[in-house]
């Protein structure tokens, strides 16, 4: 685009919004729910408007190569931003400050890469007690000494009562990639095995649980976490053959799995029955009519392997503390590209679809 | 998981199938009621496992895909007054009312808010004393006593600042007019489980006898689905009518006499509208008249709201089991979750949901 040789402005209303404003005249909470309208707000939006490959390859984190003057191999840098506006800010297992810092490093780890440095970014609401801060701050601190990781710049803003949940939290991160690891979603290939490292659903469920008041007999803490080190394992055990990792965080495991299917325009094939699943969680969602693959994870991670390697890879998985309910839940096919299938406990297929907004409890 | 997985298993699923299989001689035309139901028949992949005699027709009861469009209107005309705390269950929120639905007035800054009870709408009432709280009271007899006990509390504490938007319908009186509509073709019907738990199934005797048709009370396993199948088709295939019970670990003949009781008391049968079906007579509950100040239509002066509906989507088709989704011209292209044309696109017991979710496209 040109601005033209005159100083005219340029004609914004020349631009249309790819999205028919007639359809979605504003934001809606489904818009971040991590499903099909999330995805339509990235790609038919931001991508096209600031394009480029870094952005185009649609991971977790970009991946940047640095420059060099000798010709040598580059060293390539992983690139994430996340923000974090998790009500309540204290939850069991956690809080909005570890998942800050466990976010951000999870998906530089989702790149294959170690961690150099995170910036935090606050924005804070006027009535903020101190002492939350505080906690939060501390929080934070200790989430980012366990991975070894400096929060090395940062920044502060306030806004007005009533303007924010008592505190918004951006954290950004890079880190380096070891020069053998080459994780792409787009490199996700018919025979692969799809590996989860734990049971899934417990974030978004023991969130769900404090929120709306809800108690089982069994507590519920969420499993945020940081990966750097699981991931670390699983490199040296799979080496080349982990093709895809991916923290299936908002939009849950299905999310995860649907996006892959349409980068790497393959079939993925699921097995119910194996993927697992803590009884409690299996049970909130029962009653509440949720389906725990579109619940969001902090602490798992999806990794589609070479066959040859799955079997070293899941081994490498369960001998972390984070890793020890790993599972082999499906595999990558050549048919139906682009759409994940699952077989029912009963033996039935059926399609595991994109979720549409956020999911809703049902009537009865 | 206990009381989940031993009505999940697939050893027991194929015993089921082969009993079917074995049983079944020629063509038979199954509707199961419940919105429930058809989407585990198609979450679990049960309508693809079932030999090809056998045809499922998915029935009207999705409390979300009956409930008319203008009440829809009303319900997003009251949740935008002011000092309103407007509460639903959270499948009410995505429906379609004529121009917008209750999300997007949330989004525009509407107090609208997600409730898993309508005492948890009473709560919010005795603690927002300054707030009109106002409950959207949808469902069949399933919802109806804890609607009608939100209902009888409120009167007992003299709230005056609590209210429903009211609009159950019945089970029975829509098994009828399916049954007597010159189109029809169920010939056999799995009923809901968890409305026979609240009103048991006396009610489809005189039914089952007037249509010479059997009913299957039925549950919403997988493996309740394939025993309900099962005993329905043997049924048919014996030439046998009346009621069976295959839920019997919920559901009694005479159901729950003390929620009835109370439903009695709170509510009268009264005429209904149907989305997308029409006006049914005595299909469904209003408030009696010692209740009518918890009436929110009236309190809100919304009552005279009425809508016509999208003339291209076939929603009243689909429900009473004349079409399937996939046989809309709109389905997934006109009419997506994103995009709804009707409700059953959007709720979680909609046939066009379960089809598009599960990927039934055809």
């Amino acid at each position: 685009m040109t601005m033209g040789d005159s100083n005219a402005p340029a004609d914004l209303l020349a631009f249309t919004c790819p999205i028919p404003i007639s359809d979605y005249p504003t934001i809606t909470l489904a818009h971040g729910g991590g499903g099909r309208l999330t995805q339509m707000l990235i790609e038919k939006m931001l991508v096209p408007t600031f394009a480029n490959p870094a952005l185009e390859a649609l991971h977790d984190g970009a991946v940047l190569g640095l420059p060099t003057t000798t010709g040598e191999a580059q060293t390539r840098l992983a690139f994430s931003t996340d923000s974090f506006v998790v009500s309540p800010l204290f939850f069991p297992g956690g809080d909005i400050g570890s998942l800050a810092v466990h976010g951000t490093v999870n998906d530089l780890a989702m790149c294959g890469a170690r961690p150099l440095a995170l910036s935090a970014g606050f924005i804070l609401e006027e009535g903020l007690a101190m002492t939350d801060l505080w906690r939060i701050v501390q929080s934070m601190g200790q989430a980012a000494q366990r991975v070894g990781v400096p929060i090395a710049t940062g920044d502060t803003k306030v806004v007005d009562h009533g303007k924010g949940d008592g505190i918004y939290i951006n954290t950004s991160g890079v880190g380096i990639i070891p020069a053998n690891v080459h994780i792409s979603p787009t490199r996700a290939r018919p025979g692969d095995v799809v590996i989860v490292s734990g049971r899934i659903a417990v974030h978004g469920i023991a969130i769900m649980s404090v929120r709306e008041g809800l108690e089982f007999e069994t507590a519920l803490e969420s499993d945020s976490a940081p990966l750097a080190d699981l991931v670390s394992r699983v490199l040296a055990a799979g080496s080349e053959g982990v093709h895809v990792l991916r923290d299936p965080t908002r939009g849950g495991v299905s999310s995860a799995l649907n996006e892959i299917a349409g980068q790497a325009r393959v079939g993925i094939r699921l097995v119910e029955a194996s993927i697992p699943i803590d009884d409690a969680v299996r049970g909130a969602c029962e009653i509440l009519g949720l389906d725990p693959l579109y619940v969001a994870n902090e602490g798992k991670c999806i990794a589609i392997v070479a066959r040859e390697v799955a079997e070293a890879v899941l081994a490498a998985f369960r001998e972390d503390p984070l890793g020890q309910q790993a599972a082999i839940i499906g595999e990558v096919v050549p048919e139906h590209p682009s759409k994940v299938y699952m077989r029912s406990r009963i033996g039935g297929m059926r399609v595991v679809d994109m979720l549409s907004g956020e999911q809703l409890p049902r009537i009865c | 998981m206990r009381f989940v997985d031993e009505y999940r298993n697939e050893t027991d699923a194929q015993k089921l199938l082969r009993g079917i299989m074995r049983t079944v001689t020629r063509p038979w035309t199954i509707m199961e009621i419940c919105g429930g139901q058809t989407h585990t028949l198609i979450k679990s992949g049960i309508d693809r496992l079932l030999p090809p005699e056998i045809t499922l027709v998915h029935g009207p009861g999705c409390p979300v895909c009956v409930t008319p469009l203008e009440l829809i209107d009303r319900a997003i005309a009251i949740a935008r007054q002011p000092g309103v705390i407007f509460t639903s269950f959270g499948d009410m929120l995505r429906v379609p009312g004529s121009q917008t639905d209750l999300l997007r007035v949330k989004a525009q800054g509407g107090d609208v808010r997600m409730v898993y009870s309508p005492l948890d709408a009473l709560k919010l009432a005795r603690k927002h004393p300054d707030h009109q709280v106002v409950f959207f009271a949808v469902g069949f007899e399933t919802t109806a006593p804890g609607n009608a006990m939100a209902v009888w509390q409120a009167k007992q504490l003299g709230l005056s600042n609590f209210s429903i938007l009211c609009s159950h319908v019945l089970v029975p009186p829509a098994m009828e007019a399916i049954l007597s509509s010159p189109a029809n073709t169920v010939q056999g019907f799995l009923a809901a489980g968890h409305v026979c738990s609240v009103m048991g199934y006396w009610e489809y005797e005189p039914i089952a006898a007037r249509y010479h048709i059997p009913v299957v009370v039925t549950g919403f396993e997988p493996l309740d689905l394939l025993q309900g199948i099962y005993m329905t088709v043997r049924a048919l295939e014996e030439g046998r009518v009346g009621v069976e019970n295959q839920y019997s670990r919920a559901v009694s003949r005479e159901g729950n006499r003390s929620a009835q009781q109370l439903m009695a008391q709170v509510f009268q049968v009264s005429d209904r509208k149907w989305r997308g079906i029409g006006a049914i007579p005595q299909s469904g509950y209003s408030l009696r008249p010692e209740f009518a100040a918890f009436d929110a239509g009236q309190r809100f002066g919304v009552a005279g709201i009425v809508a016509a509906e999208s003339p291209v989507c076939i929603a009243g088709q689909i429900m009473q089991g004349l079409k399937k989704p996939h046989d809309c011209p709109a389905f997934g292209t006109l009419c997506t979750p994103e995009h709804p044309l009707g409700a059953p696109m959007v709720s979680s017991e909609g046939a066009c949901a379960a089809y598009y979710q599960y990927g039934r496209a055809g």
